[in-house]
């Protein structure tokens, strides 16, 4: 029954999380952008833009320039999100590839950082006038989220074991759509349960900013106006128009 | 709250710090509000007279068809994460203390709204996501504070994601005007352009009359017959540039600086009657229709003068719209010759000739100034000069360094992408809104205040229209003289040597006084004579 319930949970999350993220790309994409508005100086190469792109989501450049405490939490947040996303790949393939093998020692300290660098920023949100002023419930939430998150995650680690064999068991189980039993440990099932939901309202917040940043015509323009012409279908349509 | 007191610091006497965080003062600036349109100024424009009955249904009905033709609008209302990067980032919020000036906030006065209609957390859990109605009072809040941003982008600069809070002011503006609560500044001055051919309705004659007065003052000060041509057929360059240019100063010594260059580099250029205005306020209001209506008027004017170049003066946001969206919206122009840039700079087009050591200066000519030049907003942030990213920093800055011996950068963080806007642009010239204007102009201010202070900087050169006429305005308010601001092509006409008229052959007394003075000044400057002997 457990294991029922949480496999239909994380086909739906699955499902939420794709269809919902897709949905979004495509509005993104589809969106015209009707004007070139690249924040100057701006590459004038496609190439130019990808560096720049690149520069921004590896290491957030903007926010460097902009505030450092932000951007220190932020990016410690950040990359230990990555390192621990890359580490849990292993529960969903078989045999292991090596590099997940080789990231998996770096794992528990960016679970660490993780928590530390959510902290930090959700810190700034009651120290800062002017970033509490601008927080709404779901900021909170949404840190609060994470944060436990990382924190039932560490405790599985160093407070209540769980059986990873099994757990690897049930998710190499949903991946070939034959669920295998999921183990009971409260900590893990407090974990899986905030995974689930962090996926299903994903597509429906501020998460949105990941794919958002890379649709953003003020970085992921190519400054080049005078030398080709940009024109959105909408807009050529009224180069058509009679009288003109 | 804190004391108003805290706001209206005694700027002239200290050296505070550009960048001083300020203490929050909710609601400082709630009863900043331009004064609204006429109902003909907006139904010239294709608006309604005055505030709809179905404001609100409109509204939102406008809110969702923006949302479906500009990616940035839709992008910028879904990315924000809140972070607080660029809460100090604005200068309305470091001037006035206003929260609701904080470029996330003020983006959330429409966000609030587009959560409560178009996303499903708004609808269904308003106060969690930070969702809201819209109320009357909303609607009075986007008066207020989309007329409390310039649009400079500075935001954007400091932005994780880029979000620009200038595309969702415009947007906002868009909706006010579609339902009938547009500015009177901007909607005003769109109709003359439409009408007359500039923003402050000079007509053909006046222009015409202008132009030959100030043709006269040239030639009484230089000795050159110095043109300014007005819708001359067949003319190589048009030139497009703020009327401001016409009859203000500093503005129109730099229009003199440009006639000397064009004088000196031997071009047929005119200016035409028809489009004799660079600026396109539509952009400020976020209508493409009308940008697009302004800037055909220019394409027309190439075309009917059958002109060869399009150069475009002294102007922040003109040179955006002119560099960023003529194209788009005017293009394509396949009748000019695609052997320059289209269009030009009068920076780069000038900057060209002292490249290629065409022109001469004398640099001790403006030895009584001690310069900096002010990066205008949307020259820095939001358009290019020449070749390479960062021509429009460069660009500038040189031209100043051959013209002037005394030059100065003000803070790096506050020049370059990091500069701050003279605190009059995005159609907020206007006096009625005096009060936010000049706690616009505080960081920049400041930052000038510390280079006078510290490296006797005495002038401040810059390249928008709008720049100079706000600090004319401004600058008195911070202990500087109001011509303390110049044109940079005012710096160009003071040390550029005119070469002396062909037909002096019988020169009456005050003309051989002045060859004798041109002769002068050329002896007494190295590079000048070594410029001469190269171009020899």
């Amino acid at each position: 029954m457990l294991t029922t319930a949480y496999a239909l949970l994380f086909y739906f999350a699955t499902i939420v999380l794709v269809a919902g993220l897709a949905w979004r790309i495509y509005e993104y994409a589809t969106v015209p952008a009707p004007l070139k508005i690249p924040t100057t100086p701006a590459p004038t190469t496609r190439r130019g833009v990808i560096f720049r792109m690149g520069r921004e989501v590896v290491l957030f450049e903007s926010l460097f320039k902009s505030n450092k405490w932000i951007w220190l939490f932020g990016w410690l947040f950040h990359v230990a999100l990555a390192v621990v996303v890359l580490r849990h790949l292993r529960y969903f393939i078989e045999p292991v590839w090596s590099w997940v093998v080789f990231v998996q020692p770096f794992g528990v300290y960016a679970g660490f950082a993780m928590v530390v660098g959510l902290l930090g920023l959700w810190a700034r949100r009651f120290l800062v006038p002017r970033v509490r002023y601008i927080s709404a419930p779901s900021d909170h939430l949404m840190l609060a989220l994470i944060v436990a998150i990382g924190l039932s995650g560490l405790a599985m680690k160093f407070v209540a074991r769980t059986d990873i064999v099994a757990v690897k068991a049930f998710f190499l189980g949903l991946v070939r759509f034959d669920p295998q039993p999921l183990p009971a440990d409260p900590a893990l099932l407090v974990h899986l349960t905030l995974v689930a939901l962090l996926m299903i309202i994903f597509p429906f917040s501020k998460l949105l900013h990941a794919p958002g940043v890379f649709f953003s015509p003020s970085r992921n323009q190519v400054d080049n106006p005078r030398e080709r012409r940009h024109l959105a279908a909408w807009a050529a349509r009224m180069d058509r128009q009679p009288g003109e | 709250m804190a004391d108003a007191d805290t706001i209206d610091r005694p700027e002239a006497t200290e050296l505070p710090d550009p960048l001083e965080m300020p203490t929050l003062c909710p609601g400082a600036m709630a009863g900043s509000n331009p004064y609204p349109a006429k109902p003909d100024h907006n139904t010239a424009l294709g608006f309604p007279g005055e505030l709809v009955d179905d404001w609100h249904d409109r509204a939102i009905d406008k809110m969702g068809e923006l949302l479906g033709k500009y990616r940035s609008f839709r992008v910028y209302l879904d990315s924000c994460v809140k972070c607080g990067a660029c809460t100090d980032k604005c200068h309305y919020f470091l001037g006035s203390g206003d929260p609701k000036n904080m470029p996330v906030a003020r983006q959330d006065l429409l966000r609030k709204v587009y959560r409560r209609h178009f996303t499903l957390a708004g609808k269904y859990f308003p106060k969690l996501v930070g969702a809201a109605d819209l109320t009357e009072d909303v609607l009075d809040d986007w008066y207020s504070y989309f007329h409390q941003c310039s649009q400079c982008r500075r935001c954007s600069v400091f932005c994780p994601y880029g979000i620009d809070t200038a595309e969702i002011s415009m947007a906002a503006r868009e909706i006010l005007d579609t339902v009938g609560k547009g500015q009177k500044y901007c909607n005003e001055i769109l109709g003359k352009v439409h009408k007359i051919g500039n923003n402050l309705g000079l007509p053909e004659p006046a222009l015409q009359a202008t132009l030959e007065d100030l043709e006269e003052d040239i030639e009484d000060e230089t000795g050159v017959p110095v043109k300014l041509p007005l819708n001359v057929e067949g003319a190589d360059i048009l030139l497009i540039t703020p009327s401001a240019d016409f009859f203000a100063e500093p503005h129109i010594d730099g229009l003199i600086g440009y006639a000397k260059v064009f004088h000196q580099a031997g071009v047929s250029w005119t200016l035409s009657s028809y489009a004799s205005e660079a600026a396109n306020f539509a952009m400020f209001i976020g209508s493409y229709d009308q940008m697009r209506e302004v800037a055909l008027r220019i394409r027309k004017a190439a075309l009917d003068l059958g002109v060869k170049r399009i150069v475009v003066g002294e102007c922040g946001h003109a040179w955006r719209v002119a560099y960023s969206f003529w194209n788009t919206l005017a293009g394509p122009f396949d009748f000019l010759d695609p052997n320059y840039p289209i269009p030009q700079h009068i920076c780069e087009f000038t900057y060209d000739l002292i490249q290629k050591g065409q022109l001469t200066f004398d640099k001790s000519k403006n030895d009584h100034m001690t310069l900096t030049f002010h990066d205008s907003c949307n020259v820095s942030r939001a358009s290019r000069m020449g070749d390479m990213p960062g021509g429009q920093f460069e660009i500038p800055r040189a031209i100043i360094k051959a013209v002037c011996n005394n030059y100065v950068d003000m803070a790096p963080d506050t020049i370059r992408e990091s500069t701050f806007c003279c605190g009059g642009g995005g159609g907020l010239l206007t006096d009625e809104i005096m009060d936010i204007r000049k706690k616009g102009a505080q960081p920049r201010m400041r930052a000038l205040r510390q280079v006078a202070d510290e490296n006797g900087v005495t002038h401040m050169a810059a390249i928008c229209a709008i720049c100079k006429t706000q600090f004319t305005k401004v600058m008195p308010e911070f202990g500087f003289d109001r011509e303390s601001i110049v044109s940079v092509h005012q710096l160009v006409s003071n040390a550029i040597i005119l070469d002396p008229p062909e037909d002096a052959g019988e020169p009456e007394e005050d003309d051989e006084d002045e060859v004798t003075v041109a002769v002068e000044a050329a002896t007494e400057s190295e590079e000048a004579v070594q410029a001469a002997a190269d171009e020899k």
